[in-house]
């Protein structure tokens, strides 16, 4: 039992010390990321502000995530529905091989990507990125969205068109609010992965860097360090609140339908 | 037993929906093999069958859930070959119920309303109307996801209601419920079908729940339609063995055939000779070996210094099910070696009679039925 409790502990330092030394360096006077810590200070906050080449990085990246998220979760949605209420022949193999990217090495998608490109004579830019994310983050928004529709009783959506409802009248009263859960836990994973994502985005990028691009040809600047930690301290709180409101959703929706919570993020 | 009397109704005979050898595949599995049926105006109709027969597939053609092979589905004389099921005069009540979890009760009864030209107080008193018929007066603004059972049951018919249609179908409705609450709907379903005159078409695998409340009722066995007929009939002259099985209980004993001036003669082992009717056998039954069913109230145990009105044979009790107001007998009678059952209703100051006691039956010859 003892065992048990240190493994634990030991586990949870792991997973959370990198992430707790962020805002320790980001409050942190002293240039060097080094122990001991010497005064408070939120002096790299305020030099956020002075890096112009870091804001176009964040702005280019949440409107690289956003997009692809939009899309990735559009696609999604129709090979859910497709995979859910439809049978077709070779269904199984050819949902299968929509998942493939789930597994395929992102350097691959990324050189292959840019071979076509550049080989077609186009030039790279925020829409092959756009391209390569919503390639990655469709499998994810696929699996999750197969969930919500398989969840989803068929007979909701045949009650509706009894009721003299069109398909399409159908899929927007009854389907889209009740895997709308599904659809925005969906949006926020593929913005999540898109505005991490560094191999396909340092290929695709172009002249307007990503943020994880950006951040990583910063690295040989020391001087810039501790900004880096203020930005990544703020990142971190972004994703907890974002991951909060996706929650909230989540189990917001769960309740209206009266259903039982099970699993969840929070 | 709840029990309305649905003899003395006015039988409605207009056809309503006309299916015409109807054919439905699932891949190799044949699921419909050619059923030709009426459905009259303003009936309660029942489909009836085992497990996996294809009651609810049935009901999804007329629906118009289900394409069809082949064969046609008329509804009011209007081939349904073309109509979607938005289309069509008929609303379901599904097993499941379906009833929108995101929307409140009124707003899933007024579903149906969404397109209709009425104002917006029009369609609430249309909602309250509907929610008052099925007993749910003043429930409009609950959350659908916070009923009971029987709740949700009564939501889903009047959401189907509401748009008035020609024909209501319900898929298993009461399969969900406890014995009690499925005895109370089962009155109320039939109340509730008198007072709008909707034709009702219903699918259970439950007999007793068919003969309570159909106007006539349909068994199936593997995609096809074994026997149409109303509940007294289908109950007292089945048309095969396996009809007979499947509704209520029924004896069978070996007998042998043979006509004798025109009139066919059954001897039956253990009963004796009786004069079989043109309406207790298939027309055209060989001469020969032959099964005689006969359900266990048409017997009665004689007691001491009782004499048989009808036909008498002799047996030995060889098991007393006692249920309060009926006891069930097993009776081996003389020469056949399989007991057959008998119901009789306890009558005060007389005694139940126990295992091994010799008795004696009176039969008719009536109530056989004879199957080849
Ligand atoms: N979508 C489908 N695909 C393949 N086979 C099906 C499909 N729907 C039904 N079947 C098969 O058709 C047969 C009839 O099904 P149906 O649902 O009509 O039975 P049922 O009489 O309603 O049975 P139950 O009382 O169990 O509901 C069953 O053997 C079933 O397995
Ligand atoms: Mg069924």
């Amino acid at each position: 039992m003892k065992g048990l409790k240190l493994y634990a502990i030991l586990y949870l330092i792991f997973l959370y010390a990198p992430i707790f030394l962020l805002p320790l360096f980001a409050f942190n006077s002293s240039t060097i990321i080094a122990f001991p810590l010497q005064s408070f200070t939120t002096q790299w906050f305020s030099a956020l502000a002075d890096i112009p080449e870091m804001h176009k990085a964040v702005l280019n990246s949440l409107r690289i995530a956003a997009t692809s998220a939009v899309l990735a979760t559009s696609f999604g949605i129709f090979a859910a529905m497709a995979s859910t209420r439809y049978r077709f022949p070779a269904q199984k193999g050819l949902m299968g091989f929509i998942m493939l990217p789930l597994v395929l090495p992102e350097i691959i998608v990324a050189v292959s990507l840019l071979v076509v490109i550049v080989n077609a004579g186009f030039s790279t830019g925020a829409w092959s990125v756009i391209a390569g994310h919503t390639l990655i983050c469709t499998p994810f928004a696929i699996a999750i969205l197969q969930s919500a529709f398989a969840s989803l009783d068929p007979a909701l959506e045949e009650a509706a068109f009894d009721l003299g409802e069109t398909p399409a009248s159908t899929f927007r009263l009854v389907t889209l609010p009740l895997v709308m859960p599904g659809i925005i836990s969906a949006l926020l994973i593929s913005f999540t992965i898109s505005m991490d994502e560094f191999i396909i985005a340092f290929f695709l990028t172009g002249a307007d860097p990503t943020l994880p691009v950006y951040l990583f040809s910063m690295l040989r600047f020391p001087k810039l360090l501790p900004a880096v930690m203020a930005l990544g301290t703020l990142l971190v709180l972004a994703s907890v609140v974002l991951l909060t409101i996706a929650e909230y959703f989540r189990r917001r929706g769960i309740k209206r339908a009266g259903a039982k919570d099970t699993g969840g993020f929070l | 037993m709840t029990q309305i009397s649905t003899a003395n109704r006015v039988k409605p005979t207009k056809p309503l929906i006309e299916m015409r050898d109807i054919s439905k595949h699932y891949g190799d599995y044949h699921a419909l093999c050619g059923i030709t049926l009426d459905i009259h105006e303003g009936e309660f109709f029942s489909l009836l069958g085992p497990s996996g027969c294809g009651k609810t597939t049935l009901l999804r053609v007329i629906a118009g859930f289900e394409g069809i092979d082949s064969g046609a589905v008329l509804i009011s004389h209007q081939d349904m070959a073309r109509v979607p099921a938005n289309k069509r005069p008929t609303n379901m009540v599904f097993q499941s119920y379906a009833i929108f979890p995101h929307l409140s009760v009124a707003q899933n009864v007024g579903f149906g309303l969404r397109k209709s030209t009425m104002s917006k107080a029009q369609k609430e008193a249309a909602v309250a109307e509907a929610l008052e018929m099925v007993g749910l007066k003043g429930y409009g603004a609950r959350a659908a996801h916070a009923l009971s059972g029987g709740q949700r049951q009564r939501v889903a018919l009047a959401r189907a209601l509401i748009l008035k249609p020609k024909v209501l179908l319900l898929d298993e409705p009461l399969s969900a419920l406890d014995r009690k609450m499925r005895e109370q709907m089962q009155v109320e379903l039939i109340r509730l079908q008198r007072q709008v005159g909707i034709t009702f078409i219903l699918v259970t695998h439950d007999q007793e729940e068919a003969l309570v409340m159909s106007d006539r009722i349909a068994v199936m066995f593997e995609g096809e339609i074994a026997q149409c007929d109303d509940p007294e009939i289908l109950y007292r002259r089945p048309k095969s063995k396996r009809v007979a099985d499947f509704i209520g209980v029924m004896n069978f004993l070996p007998a042998t055939l043979h006509s004798h001036a025109g009139t066919i003669i059954a001897d039956v082992a253990g009963l004796g000779e009786a004069e079989i009717a043109a309406d207790q056998c298939p027309a055209g039954i060989p001469e020969g070996d032959a099964l005689v069913g006969f359900r266990p109230e048409t017997l009665t145990l004689l007691y001491d210094g009782q004499t048989a009105t009808q036909r008498e044979a002799a047996g030995v009790i060889s098991e007393v099910v006692y249920y309060g107001d009926m006891t069930y007998y097993d009776v081996t009678l003389v020469g056949v070696s399989k007991p057959v059952r008998i119901s009789m209703r306890n009558v005060f100051g007389r005694d139940v009679l126990a295992v091994g006691d010799a008795t004696r039956v009176s039969w008719s010859a009536g109530a056989l039925v004879v199957f080849p």
